[in-house]
C-alpha cells in the first residue's frame, strides 16, 4: 500500500444522506475477480443514462470535479453491503479521502485497508467545507494527517480524530497482515489454550 | 467491578493480543466464504505464499450470483458469474476448505448454510464477507460482515483486528399481536433508530418478544442489525438455541455437548453490567409494517400514508424527496392502495422454513392476482426439500409462484433474478436502496406473511385483513 501524505485537492460536495455501497458500485460491478479498473463505474447508476451517457448534472461529470480527491459527504456514508469494491472504485477513481459527519463501520474499515482516509467532523464543520466544496475546482481542501486537520480554501482549519493505529498505518503504507503475522506466536498459544477450553470449536 | 455484557464475554474469550493503542487481535471461531467477496482475497494469499491457517473452520458456498433455475450445476451462463463461482470452485479445492458446491443438496445461502449445517454455535466469533453476517447472533456468536481485505487477514491469520464497539441493549416486551413476525421487530427497531443509530455498536435484543420467537425468527431480527448500523446483533442463547442446535452435522456431541453446554449457559449479560444505549418497544405496539422509500429506516405501519418529506429534519428531508421521486410515489397516498407487479420471497432474511411456512399459510387455495410475477427462493437446498415435503411447494406453486432453487437471488439481484425500470416488488430481503434489484427498480420491504398478502390482491396489504 502507498504511503498517505498531506495533500491539496479539489473536494466533491454530495449532501444527500445515506449513501449506500450499491450507490457507490452498483452489484453489475461486483462480477470482477480482479481490485483494479473500478473507478469507471464509480456511482454508475447516478452517473450514466441507459445508454451509458454521462448525466451532466451528476457531481463528478461537472468540469469542476472531475479530477476530485476528496468527496465531502451526507450522513452515513457507506452504508449497506460489506462489498470493498466500492473504496476500490473511490481509490481507482483518485479519491483519497471522504469526509462526513459518520460512516457505517464495514465501508469506515475498508477505507483504511485502502489508503482513503474517511475523516467524521460534527455537523456545523460539514457545513462549512460543504460550502467550500461547492466552490469547484477554484477552491482546495489541505488535507493533513500527521497533524490531523482538514483546512478551507479560507484557510479555516478543523481538527479530526483518528486511531493512531490506522494513522500509523496509513502514513507508513503499512500491510496489515504481515504486522499480525509478527504475532504468530500469540495467535499459536491463544489457539492451545482455547481448544482446551472449548475442543468443539 | 461492574458486570459483563455477552458481548464482553464473547469478546474477552477470543481476545488474543491487545495494543496500548487499543486496537486488539480477536481469534475467528467460523470463516464463511463466498463466491463474490473472496477472489481477490485467495488471489491476495497466493501472491503472497501465504496459506489458509485453519481450513477445517473455514466454510465455503456460492450463493450470491447462481441463477435459481434448473440446470444451473450443468452450466452458469453468465460468463463473469460463471468465472467467480468457478474460482470459488478451484479455491475451495487448492486450499482444502469445506465447500458446498451447486450441484449439493446442501448448497445455500451461506448465512442459512452455516446454522443448518451447525457450524454456527453459541459463544462463536463469525465472520463472513457479507454484511448480513450478523445473522448467525441469534446463536449468542459475535458475527459481523467484513471486507476482501479482511477476508485475506482471516483467512492467513485466523484473527481480525478490532476495536471494541458500544454495547446497546434493544428490548421488546411482551407479545407480538396476530399478523406481526420477527421481521416486523427488526423494522420496527430500525425506523425507530435510523440507520446509522446502531453504528459503534454491538445490540443486544431482549426481552419477552424476542425469548418467544423461535431460532427462525432470531435470525431475521439479527440479520437486520445491520441495516439499523450496528457491528452485530445478538441474542442469548437458551433451550430454544440449544434445541435447534443438538443433532445438527457440526454441532458437538457425547461428552462435549456437555461440556459446551455448560459454557453456553453462561452466555448471558449479568443484571449488573453496563449500558451505553438502551431501546425499549412493547411488542403489543409493533403493526405489519413495510418501507416506502429507499432506505430499510423509511418504514410505517400499513394501515399509514406516505409521509410528506417537509416532516423531516436537516438532509433527511432531500433524501425523502428524491426517494418519493424514485419511488414513484405522492405524500399522503394510503400505503395499503400502492400496486405492485413482483413479489419476492426468499433471501438470507426471510428464505427459512418458518418464512415458507407462513407465506403458505396466507396462500393456500389462494391465487396469486392476474399479470404479476411472483417468486419464492428458498434459503438452501435443504429448506427448498423440506419444504416440498411439507407440501408447502405444492401451495406456492398452485397459487402461481414460481418455485426456484436456492440462492441470494432477487435480493441484489446479481444473478438473473432481477426487477426491470419502474418495476415494483414486495420483498421479504433486507434492503430497498434504489437500483437495489434491478436498476430503476422499487422495492417495499415486508415479512413474508405481508408478501403473500401482497401477491393475492396486487397491492400492498394488510395481511390482518385476510387472516
Amino acid at each position: 500500500m502507498d504511503k498517505f501524505e498531506s495533500f491539496s485537492g479539489v473536494a466533491a460536495p454530495m449532501p444527500l444522506v445515506n449513501i449506500d455501497t450499491d450507490m457507490i458500485i452498483p452489484k453489475q460491478f461486483l462480477k470482477t475477480i480482479k481490485r483494479s479498473g473500478l473507478g469507471v463505474n464509480l456511482f454508475a447508476e447516478m452517473r450514466y443514462d441507459d445508454a451509458g451517457n454521462e448525466i451532466p448534472d451528476f457531481v463528478l461529470n461537472k468540469p469542476a470535479y472531475r479530477n476530485a480527491e476528496i468527496i465531502v459527504a451526507g450522513d452515513n456514508f457507506g452504508c449497506g453491503s460489506s462489498r470493498e469494491h466500492a473504496p476500490w472504485a473511490i481509490k481507482d477513481f483518485g479519491i483519497k479521502c471522504v469526509i462526513s459527519t459518520s460512516f457505517a463501520d464495514i465501508f469506515f474499515n475498508n477505507c483504511f485497508k485502502n489508503g482513503i482516509l474517511p475523516i467524521t467532523l460534527p455537523q456545523e464543520q460539514i457545513d462549512v467545507l460543504m460550502k467550500d466544496a461547492e466552490k469547484g475546482s477554484n477552491a482546495r481542501l489541505d488535507i493533513d494527517l500527521e497533524n490531523q486537520t482538514v483546512t478551507t480554501s479560507e484557510g479555516e482549519s478543523f481538527s479530526f480524530e483518528v486511531d493512531p493505529f490506522r494513522k500509523h498505518c496509513l502514513l507508513e503504507g503499512l500491510d496489515d497482515i504481515g504486522l499480525t503475522m509478527e504475532k504468530a506466536g500469540a495467535i499459536d498459544s491463544f489457539e492451545a489454550q482455547a481448544g482446551q477450553a472449548r475442543p468443539w470449536v | 467491578m461492574t458486570g459483563k455484557t455477552l458481548y464482553d464475554k464473547i469478546w474477552d474469550a477470543h481476545l488474543v493480543h491487545e495494543a496500548e493503542d487499543g486496537s486488539s487481535l480477536l481469534y475467528i471461531d467460523r470463516h464463511l466464504v463466498h463466491e463474490v467477496t473472496s477472489p481477490q482475497a485467495f488471489e491476495g494469499l497466493r501472491m503472497a505464499g501465504r496459506q489458509v491457517r485453519a481450513p477445517e473452520k473455514t466454510i465455503a458456498v456460492p450463493d450470491h450470483n447462481v441463477p435459481t433455475t434448473e440446470g444451473r450445476d450443468k452450466v452458469i451462463e453468465n460468463e463473469d458469474s460463471r468465472i467467480q463461482v468457478e474460482a470459488l470452485d478451484r479455491n475451495a479445492r487448492d486450499f482444502g476448505i469445506n465447500y458446498y458446491p451447486v450441484s449439493d443438496i446442501r448448497q445455500g445461502i451461506v448465512h442459512i448454510v452455516g446454522p443448518e449445517q451447525g457450524w454456527t454455535l453459541p459463544g462463536m466469533t463469525v465472520v463472513c464477507g457479507d454484511s448480513h453476517t450478523a445473522t448467525h447472533g441469534a446463536f449468542g456468536a459475535l458475527a459481523h460482515g467484513i471486507g476482501t481485505s479482511e477476508v485475506e487477514h482471516v483467512l492467513a491469520t485466523q484473527t481480525l483486528i478490532q476495536s471494541k464497539s458500544k454495547n446497546m441493549k434493544v428490548e421488546i416486551t411482551g407479545r407480538l399481536a396476530p399478523g406481526v413476525t420477527a421481521k416486523d421487530i427488526t423494522m420496527a427497531v430500525i425506523g425507530r433508530t435510523g440507520t446509522a443509530g446502531g453504528t459503534g455498536y454491538v445490540i443486544e435484543y431482549c426481552g419477552e418478544a424476542i425469548r418467544s420467537l423461535s431460532m427462525e425468527g432470531r435470525m431475521t431480527v439479527c440479520n437486520m442489525a445491520i441495516e439499523g448500523g450496528a457491528r452485530a446483533g445478538l441474542i442469548a442463547p437458551d433451550q430454544t438455541t440449544f434445541d435447534y442446535v443438538k443433532g445438527r452435522p457440526h454441532a458437538p456431541k457425547g461428552a462435549q455437548w456437555e461440556a459446551a453446554m455448560e459454557w453456553w449457559k453462561t452466555l448471558h449479560s449479568d443484571d449488573d453490567a453496563h449500558w451505553d444505549k438502551v431501546i425499549t418497544i412493547p411488542g403489543e405496539e409493533i403493526a405489519p409494517l413495510v418501507t416506502w422509500g429507499t432506505s430499510p429506516e423509511d418504514v410505517l405501519p400499513i394501515t399509514d400514508v406516505v409521509p410528506a418529506p417537509e416532516s423531516f429534519k436537516g438532509g433527511k428531508a432531500d433524501a425523502a424527496r428524491r426517494a418519493l421521486d424514485y419511488m414513484g410515489l405522492k405524500a399522503g397516498q394510503k400505503l395499503s392502495e400502492i400496486e405492485i407487479d413482483t413479489v419476492f420471497i426468499g433471501s438470507c432474511t426471510n428464505g427459512r422454513i418458518e418464512d415458507l411456512r407462513a407465506a403458505a399459510a396466507i396462500l393456500k387455495g389462494k391465487k396469486v392476482k392476474d399479470g404479476m410475477r411472483a417468486m419464492v427462493v428458498p434459503g438452501s437446498g435443504l429448506v427448498r426439500a423440506q419444504a416440498e415435503e411439507e407440501g408447502l411447494a405444492e401451495i406456492f406453486k398452485e397459487a402461481g409462484f414460481e418455485w426456484r432453487l436456492a440462492g441470494c437471488s432477487m435480493c441484489l439481484a446479481m444473478n438473473p433474478d432481477q426487477l426491470a425500470p419502474g418495476e415494483r416488488c414486495a420483498a421479504t430481503s433486507n434492503r430497498n436502496f434504489e437500483g437495489r434489484q434491478g436498476r430503476g427498480g422499487r422495492t417495499h420491504l415486508m415479512s413474508p406473511a405481508m408478501a403473500a398478502a401482497a401477491a393475492i390482491t396486487g397491492h400492498l396489504t394488510d395481511v390482518r385483513e385476510i387472516m
